[in-house]
């Protein structure tokens, strides 16, 4: 039904790229932000999240995209939560399987990816009306894109926080390190910086932008 | 841990690790329907019921699935009960005040997605809260989280009338203010006995 409605989608280099900047999911879009606040202490967890919430979101997306004709509407919502649910309990045992340490850091928050709105916002948005290949290349780029944020705030944190990289040093003994980053508190100021700073770009580009349409109609 | 006086898992639910700004649970709403005082009390209230109602609903599944030895299947169950408890206030809503259902709008539904009430179903699970110790703890979480979005939405009403610099507008503004909300939220740490 939805098929007749929406066009498709052809594939292009936009199908991907969109999901790492324009329509990044965290910065710009604002969404899954429980996660990105919580697990991103230190980089390494931010990784693993973001890995394990990419893999989800892919493994969901192509099934809700597979299954899109035979999914009626009314209960639409419902079984893109089993789906997910059904993902998100795998990855939750794969995880504890590989590493029982990454497994107590990241703590409720693997099983809470069910309830990550990116995901769902996906299958809702994109996977239920695009054919499977632009599906995958599309979810396989917001998931980049999630995990790049996290990764923005994760190694924020742990060098201001810790004053370490991935575990590793990097400054003299002396060093204070700034432990309010590590601590909830900074999970919000960090994520605040980080929209205050894309702000700023973007308010400076649109100023240039107008100066220069100015000065073309100043100059005719 | 199940010598844990009611009082004070109520009071560790709800101010010293607070669902929304200590523990990160529940930050889209936070952030999305603060804009209003009455709003953000209504979208509170909400939340507070659809957490009481799944909490008793996930405690009565973990000890189903506890006797079926299906433990595996433990999520899936608690998120079809959230979304089918959230289905039932959206009637509510929608039937008793439409004027309601209006203003809170695409985010009565996400309340399904609120990490807040599925977090709440697996921690009182991981703790082993008997039945009226996770009623008192979903009624400390809903209190939290409205206390929370209350005081939110009632500094971004001050905020509205001041000025601010451009740049900073918009969800940056909030994210620095919940930062400050949570700082002095850590003041707390300590009063509860321990970590949750």
């Amino acid at each position: 039904m939805s098929e007749l409605l929406t066009p498709q989608e052809r594939l292009t280099p936009d199908t991907f790229l969109r999901g790492l900047w324009e329509e990044n999911p965290v910065f710009v879009m604002l969404l899954g932000m429980c996660p990105v606040l919580a697990v991103t202490s230190t980089t390494l967890n931010a990784i693993a999240m973001g890995l394990a919430t990419t893999f989800v979101l892919v493994c969901s997306s192509l099934l809700v995209s597979l299954l899109r004709h035979w999914i009626p509407k009314q209960v639409r919502i419902a079984s893109y939560i089993i789906i997910i649910a059904t993902f998100v309990t795998i990855v939750d045992y794969a995880i504890q399987a590989i590493s029982l340490e990454l497994y107590a850091a990241l703590g409720a928050f693997i099983q809470l990816i069910v309830a990550n709105c990116v995901i769902l916002g996906r299958a809702e948005a994109y996977a239920s009306r695009q054919r499977l290949h632009t599906t995958f290349i599309n979810s396989l780029g917001m998931g980049a894109g999630f995990t790049l944020a996290l990764l923005a705030l994760g190694t924020v944190r742990e060098v201001l926080g810790n004053g370490t990289l991935l575990g590793i040093p990097l400054f003299s003994p002396d060093f204070q390190p700034w432990v309010v980053m590590i601590l909830p508190p900074g999970g919000f100021f960090v994520l605040g910086a980080w929209l205050l700073l894309f702000n700023w770009l973007r308010l400076r580009k649109e100023r240039k932008a107008a100066q220069s349409t100015g000065a073309l109609a100043h100059a005719r | 841990m199940h010598a844990e006086p009611l009082s004070l898992i109520f009071l560790n639910a709800a101010i010293v690790n607070n669902f929304v700004l200590a523990l990160f649970l529940g930050i889209c709403p936070f952030l999305g329907v603060s804009g209003k005082k009455e709003t953000a009390w209504n979208m509170g209230l909400a939340t507070l019921f659809v957490m009481l109602v799944s909490s008793a609903a996930a405690y009565g599944i973990n000890w189903v699935l506890g006797v079926l030895e299906l433990e595996f299947l433990r999520l899936i169950c608690y998120i079809a009960v959230i979304a089918s408890a959230v289905q039932l206030v959206e009637m509510f809503v929608k039937r008793f005040s439409p004027a309601l259902f209006r203003s809170l709008g695409i985010f009565l539904p996400l309340i399904t997605t609120n990490c807040a009430i599925l977090g709440l179903a697996l921690f009182q699970t991981t703790k082993e809260y008997d039945f009226i110790q996770s009623l008192v703890y979903a009624l400390g979480a809903g209190a939290g989280f409205t206390l929370a979005l209350m005081l939110m939405a009632g500094l971004r009403e001050k905020l509205a009338l001041a000025k601010v610099p451009s740049v900073s507008q918009g969800a940056a503004m909030s994210l620095m203010l919940a930062g400050l909300l949570s700082l002095a939220f850590m003041g707390f740490a300590g009063l509860g006995g321990g970590h949750g």
